[in-house]
């Protein structure tokens, strides 16, 4: 089976907060028709070892078919979040395009079907 | 015939926010009521600072400039205020609001909302079976009973619904829910009773779109930033709502800014736990029951929104003081910028342990590299500069302040090519930090008067 790398950052915008030492993501596919890919690759296994060595503890997974979003609480990320945390991200603000760096590899046939853009081979 | 609306103007979405905003928004077209949210996590806490200090302080006090702003629109055209900027004061807050008005020769009706502050009640609370246990850790809030600063209950819409029945033109209210400030005047003016709880869900989501102010109209989005038009003129937030329940997310014409599916989708994951269940006192409401259609230009209508009965308890904000804490940063140019910080940091630890100084954390970053995606940033060793940026925290407020004197001294002993140092020593901040706790809703007694 071919597949093809695919930017999360390409087919998925993003935003992040805080809730005390955890930050939370919502991706959102940037077409309805993306979500379904979406929501399949981004396991909660698969976003915690994306952010192995960034966040302490574990990941919680809340998906909104009704928005094309998946969220994530991401727990132990902000060195104790708030006004205890010492890092210049201490609300995670930025941990959006942290989680929107991820590529996933996906068969070539679901590429064409859905017009994905692809990272170009070298 | 027309269908009526209600129009709620997001004003403000945090004490510190634009200071023009309230008044653009009475300005910019008809509106009905202005909502301003001035209370993050730990404001009570300053807050409650200041009035330890002075009595008759405890409030924010941009809030009198911004109502003195739009003062003709209260009195002449019956636009009304609905905020929380009474702090831990919300009655001095309305005396100030009522004296700015007599100085203008005007006559105001101002409701106050209090009972949410239990501060006076706390140890009494703790010993008579309300643990206050900490939701993140489970500890109990006897541990830092003796560094508490505030503690205020977050109090829903019925004692703004009150208010405002009993014809207050500003509603004044200490802690309540950010969301309850504009699902209030909802509920109010289309008779939403208690367990109307699909309709009182959408007034939250309602408020949750325009609570950060704008956040949901083209502010801090992601897609498609480059053409969002405008943002040194953005529009803030407003919400046409129906007696229905359904809404629509809008701004005044001739702002910047935008209005889309995906600002508002960006917006309402924001800041979200459990989407199904997001508790208020009023009602839980389920954001996957949510629907956003492009309704026209700047014009987002949402629909479709369910509730559920809220829980017994109320969320109570806990500042606590927690030690001491500073950062300090220098610049290190190219080349080997990276490097260079890398050994500027070695040996400032290395000063900070033969000084015999302990720290409950010592934190560094490298910001240009590292500071923000951390082992996700790929590889940047040749940048043109890195700011080595450096953190500690401790409870020996004098470890913390000698820290900060051992950031200058770099400049001549430690690796060259240094610079960004002309702001001087870092201050010393003492650390308030928020406990989050559940209390039961029958201990807690809001109370309102209207002032005039």
């Amino acid at each position: 089976m071919n597949t093809r790398t695919v930017r999360l950052v390409d087919i998925a915008h993003a935003r992040s907060g805080d809730k005390g030492d955890t930050a939370n993501v919502g991706v959102i596919a940037l077409r309805p028709e993306w979500y379904p890919l979406i929501e399949r690759e981004l396991t909660r296994d698969r976003v915690g070892q994306h952010f192995a060595g960034m966040i302490t503890l574990g990941v919680d997974r809340f998906v909104l078919p009704n928005l094309g979003a998946v969220n994530f609480l991401l727990h132990g990320a902000l060195g104790g979040g708030g006004t205890l945390s010492l890092k210049t991200d201490a609300q995670g603000k930025v941990y959006s395009t942290a989680l929107l760096r991820m590529n996933l590899e996906v068969p070539e046939d679901e590429v064409e079907r859905l017009g994905l853009p692809v990272v170009s081979d070298t | 015939m027309t269908e009526r609306i209600v129009r709620i103007a997001g004003g403000q979405g945090f004490w510190g926010d634009s200071l023009e905003a309230p008044r653009q928004q009475v300005e910019g077209g008809p509106i009905d009521y202005l909502m301003l949210d001035y209370l993050a996590e730990v404001t009570m806490s300053i807050l409650q600072k200041q009035k330890e200090r002075d009595p008759s302080m405890g409030y924010a006090r941009d809030f009198v400039g911004a109502v003195e702003s739009v003062l003709d629109a209260i009195t002449d055209r019956g636009v009304k205020v609905v905020a929380n900027a009474g702090g831990v004061n919300p009655p001095a807050c309305a005396a100030a609001i009522l004296h700015m008005a007599g100085e203008r020769g005007q006559s105001l009706r101002v409701g106050v909302v209090t009972g949410d502050d239990l501060l006076p009640r706390l140890q009494q609370l703790v010993s008579s079976g309300h643990p206050l246990t900490n939701m993140d850790t489970g500890e109990p809030l006897s541990t830092v009973m003796n560094r508490v600063l505030s503690a205020n209950a977050y109090i829903g819409s019925e004692p703004i619904v009150e208010a405002l029945t009993r014809d207050a033109q500003v509603v004044i209210t200490g802690r309540s829910t950010d969301t309850a400030l504009t699902m209030a005047p909802m509920r109010f003016e289309y008779g939403w009773s208690a367990d109307d709880y699909d309709r009182l869900a959408a007034g939250i989501v309602a408020g949750h779109i325009i609570e950060c102010g704008a956040q949901c109209s083209g502010g801090n989005c992601l897609y498609d930033w480059r053409n969002i038009p405008d943002l040194a003129n953005i529009g803030y937030p407003i919400i046409d709502a129906y007696a229905d329940g359904t809404f629509v997310v809008t701004k005044h014409p001739g702002t910047g800014g935008r209005v889309s599916v995906h600002t508002v989708t960006e917006q309402l994951v924001y800041e979200m736990g459990d989407p199904r269940q997001y508790i208020t006192p009023d009602v839980i409401a389920d954001f996957t029951t949510i629907h956003l259609e492009q309704a026209g230009p700047d014009r987002v209508r949402v629909f479709g929104i369910k509730g559920s009965a809220p829980t017994d308890k109320l969320k109570v904000s806990i500042a606590y003081r927690a030690g001491y804490k500073a950062v300090g940063t220098l610049v290190y140019a190219w080349p080997d910028a990276l490097e260079k910080a890398q050994l500027a940091d070695r040996v400032l630890r290395e000063r900070l342990d033969r000084l015999g100084l302990h720290f409950d954390e010592i934190l560094t970053e490298f910001v240009g590299v590292s500071a923000t995606h951390g082992p996700l940033s790929g590889d940047h060793s040749d940048a043109p500069e890195v700011q080595l940026r450096v953190g500690v925290r401790g409870d020996d407020r004098r470890a913390v302040e000698r820290f900060t004197r051992e950031l200058a001294p770099l400049v001549l002993n430690g690796p060259p090519s240094v610079t960004g140092f002309a702001g001087g020593r870092p201050k010393v901040e003492e650390i308030v930090a928020y406990w989050p706790a559940l209390i039961d809703k029958t201990v807690v007694n809001p109370h309102v008067e209207v002032l005039s």
